[in-house]
C-alpha cells in the first residue's frame, strides 16, 4: 500500500469547527484529542495497578476484617513481620529461588539462542517447539508435573529405579522441592528468554564476526570478544526480567499453589505464595499487605534503576 | 556464482557437515525433551486407569472414556464459555484502549504528555501477584465480586500493550497522518482510518497473546470468584484435582481439554507469535 492510496487527495482547508461558540486553534484541538485517547488506560491503570501499588504501601498499617473494617495499627503488622519464622523462612525461600533461577534461565535462554541462531526452516521448527511450553497455563504445567514426579510411580522415579538409583520424592522432600519447582519453572520460561536472546543476537552486524575469523579467533573467542559485550543490553534486560520475575511472576504462585501448598516443611514457600496464604486463607489482609509491601518497594527500586541505567526504558547503545 | 566458488562453497559445506549434523541433533533431542511432558499429558489422557502409569506412550487400550467422564461430571463446557468469554472481550477492549493510549503517545502534541508517559511505564513491572490482596480489597468495595465485570475489567490495563504499540507507532511515517489531519479528518478518524488498519500486524500478534494470558490466568480468577458458575477453565481444573485426586487419567484428560485450544493458537499463529516476541525486548 502506498501512501497515496491511504491519503486522500484533497486541497488542505483550515480546520477550525466550532465547539459551544469558541473556536479551537488546531493545537488545542490536539491537546483535546491526546488527552481524551490517554483517558480510558490512564485511568484504568490508576484505579487497577496505581490504587493497589498505593493502597499496598498504606493498607500495611491497618488490621482489616473480613468484612471490610479497618483499624489502625501501626506498626503492628510490620513488628509481627519481624517475629515471624514464616515469614523469613518465605523470604529465604525467595532468594534462593532467585539464586537458582536468574543464573539457568541465561544460561540455558542464551545457550538454546546459540544453538538455533541461523534462520533455517530445522531451526525454526525448533524454536517453535522449544517455545511451546510457554504457551500452555501454569495450571496444567503444575498438574503433568506432578504427575511425572509423583511419588515411586512417576515416569522419572520408575527411570531412576530402572537405572538402580531408587525412587524419590521429588516434591515431598525437601532437599528437592525447591529445586524441582525451579526446574520447572526454567522449562516453563526459557522459550521467551531463548528469543529474547535471539532478537539481540542478531542485531550483531555479521561483518563482526566475519572481521575476527580473518584474524584468526576461533568460535570462543569470538564468543567472548564479540557475543557477549555486544549482547549486554539484552543481557541486561534479561537479568532484569528474569528477576523480577522470579520475585513475582504467576509461576511463584500457580506452580506452588497446585504443587506444593508452599510445603515440605515450606520449603517452597516463595513469599508471593506466603501472601497470598495469609490474605485469602487466614483473612489477614492487614498483615498480608505489610508484607507485599516490601516487594512493592523492592520492584519499585528495580524499576527506578532500570529507568536510570536504560535512559527511559530504551536498552540499545547511542 | 563462479565455478571456483561454487566448489569453494562446497568443500565448506563439506567440512560443516558433522558439526552441523550434531548441532541439529542437539537441537532436536531438546525440541523433544521440551515437548515431551505434553505428550506425556496427551497420552495419559487417552489411557484407562489401569495402565495410566504405564511406560508405553501409545496406550495399549486408547479411550475417550476420561474425556467424557470430565465433560459429564463438571459442567466444562460453561467453564470453557465464561474462560472464552472473559478472554475476548478483555482482549478487544485492551487492543482499543492501547492503541489509543499508544498512538497519541508517540504522535500527538500535549503537555504533561511524557510525564504520563512515565507514570504508566512505572508500573511496567509490577505483576499482579505482588498487589493482589489491594486489588481484590478495591475490587470488591467496587462490586466486582463475583461478576463478569469483575474477570474483565482489571484484566484490561497493562502497561505492556501500551509500550509496545507507542514504540510501533513511534515507527510510523508521520506524513500520513499530518495529510489527513491538515485535510479536516477529526484526530478520531485519522486514528480509526489510518492508523488502526496500518497497526493490523501488532495488533493481531498482541491479541495472540492477550487471548493466551487470560485463558492462562488463575490467580486472578481464584480471588475474585467463588460463585462456581462464573469458574473460569484454570480454577475449574485446580479444583477437579482436589476432588478427583489420584484419579490421573480424567485430570489429564481435563488438563488436555484446557491446554489443547492455546497450543492449536500456537501452532497456527507461531510465526507470528515468535517474531513479535523476539522483537519486544529490547528495541
Amino acid at each position: 500500500m502506498t501512501p497515496d492510496a491511504i491519503v486522500p487527495n484533497r486541497v488542505a482547508k483550515p480546520a477550525t469547527p466550532k465547539v459551544g461558540g469558541f473556536a479551537l486553534s488546531n493545537k488545542h484541538r490536539e491537546w483535546i484529542a491526546g488527552y481524551l485517547f490517554v483517558l480510558p488506560d490512564a485511568i484504568g491503570l490508576l484505579i487497577f495497578v496505581g490504587a493497589p501499588m498505593i493502597l499496598s504501601l498504606s493498607l500495611g498499617f491497618f488490621s482489616v476484617s473480613g468484612f471490610g473494617g479497618y483499624a489502625f495499627v501501626g506498626l503492628d503488622n510490620y513488628r509481627r513481620m519481624l517475629g515471624d519464622p514464616l515469614f523469613w523462612q518465605s523470604l529465604r525461600v525467595t532468594i534462593l529461588y532467585i539464586v537458582m533461577l536468574v543464573p539457568a534461565l541465561y544460561v540455558v535462554g542464551l545457550g538454546l539462542a546459540l544453538l538455533i541462531q541461523a534462520d533455517t526452516r530445522f531451526n525454526g521448527f525448533v524454536r517453535s517447539l522449544l517455545f511451546m511450553p510457554q504457551t500452555v497455563s501454569l495450571v496444567v504445567v503444575a498438574l503433568v508435573w506432578q504427575v511425572l514426579l509423583i511419588d515411586k510411580i512417576g515416569l522419572l522415579n520408575q527411570f531412576t529405579s530402572a537405572l538402580g538409583l531408587g525412587a524419590f520424592s521429588w516434591l515431598g522432600d525437601p532437599r528437592f522441592a525447591l529445586i524441582a519447582v525451579v526446574v520447572i519453572s526454567v522449562w516453563f520460561l526459557m522459550g521467551f528468554y531463548m528469543l529474547i536472546f535471539l532478537g539481540g543476537l542478531q542485531d550483531i552486524p555479521k561483518e563482526y564476526y566475519e572481521a575476527a575469523k580473518i584474524d584468526g579467533a576461533g568460535p570462543i573467542a569470538s564468543f567472548y570478544l564479540i557475543t557477549l559485550p555486544l549482547l549486554r543490553p539484552t543481557s541486561f534486560f534479561v537479568l532484569l526480567v528474569s528477576t523480577v520475575t522470579a520475585v513475582c511472576g504467576s509461576q511463584t504462585f500457580d506452580l506452588v499453589y497446585v504443587m506444593t501448598r508452599g510445603g515440605p516443611a515450606n520449603t517452597t514457600s516463595l513469599a508471593i505464595f506466603y501472601v497470598y496464604q495469609q490474605a485469602f486463607l487466614f483473612n489477614e489482609y492487614g498483615y498480608a499487605a505489610a508484607m507485599a509491601s516490601v516487594l512493592v518497594v523492592v520492584l519499585m527500586l528495580i524499576t527506578v534503576l532500570m529507568f536510570m541505567l536504560t535512559r527511559g526504558g530504551r536498552f540499545t547503545y547511542e | 556464482m563462479s565455478e571456483a566458488s561454487r566448489i569453494e562453497r562446497q568443500i565448506s559445506l563439506a567440512a560443516l557437515r558433522p558439526a552441523r549434523l550434531i548441532l541439529h541433533l542437539v537441537g532436536l533431542i531438546l525440541a523433544f525433551m521440551a515437548v515431551a511432558p505434553l505428550f506425556w499429558m496427551l497420552s495419559m489422557s487417552f489411557k484407562t486407569s489401569d495402565e495410566v502409569f504405564g511406560i508405553n506412550l501409545i496406550p495399549n487400550h486408547p479411550t475417550l472414556g476420561n474425556f467424557l467422564y470430565v465433560f459429564t461430571q463438571v459442567d466444562f463446557f460453561r467453564y470453557l464459555w465464561n474462560t472464552f468469554f472473559v478472554s475476548a472481550t478483555v482482549t478487544v477492549i485492551a487492543l482499543f484502549f492501547h492503541s489509543m493510549a499508544g498512538y497519541a503517545l508517540a504522535r500527538l502534541r500535549f503537555p504533561g504528555r511524557d510525564m504520563i508517559f512515565l507514570t504508566m511505564f512505572a508500573t511496567f513491572l509490577i505483576s499482579q501477584p505482588v498487589i493482589i490482596v489491594p486489588l481484590f480489597i478495591l475490587a470488591r468495595s467496587l462490586g466486582l465480586l463475583d461478576n463478569y465485570a469483575g474477570l474483565i475489567v482489571p484484566s484490561i490495563f497493562n502497561a505492556f500493550g501500551i509500550f509496545l504499540l507507542r514504540q510501533f507507532y513511534l515507527a510510523v511515517p508521520r506524513e500520513l497522518e499530518e495529510a489527513a489531519v491538515i485535510d479536516g479528518a477529526g484526530y478520531f478518524r485519522v486514528y480509526w482510518s489510518i492508523i488502526l488498519p496500518l497497526s493490523r500486524p501488532i495488533l493481531s500478534a498482541l491479541a495472540i497473546l492477550f487471548f493466551l494470558a487470560n485463558w492462562n490466568s488463575f490467580l486472578w480468577p481464584l480471588t475474585i470468584t467463588s460463585d462456581q458458575k462464573l469458574w473460569m477453565v484454570q480454577v475449574a481444573i485446580a479444583s477437579f484435582r482436589q476432588q478427583y485426586n489420584g484419579s490421573w487419567n480424567y485430570i489429564m484428560a481435563a488438563s488436555t481439554v484446557v491446554a489443547l485450544p492455546t497450543l492449536a493458537m500456537f501452532v497456527v499463529f507461531q510465526k507470528r507469535i515468535i517474531e513479535s516476541i523476539k522483537t519486544s525486548g529490547i528495541k
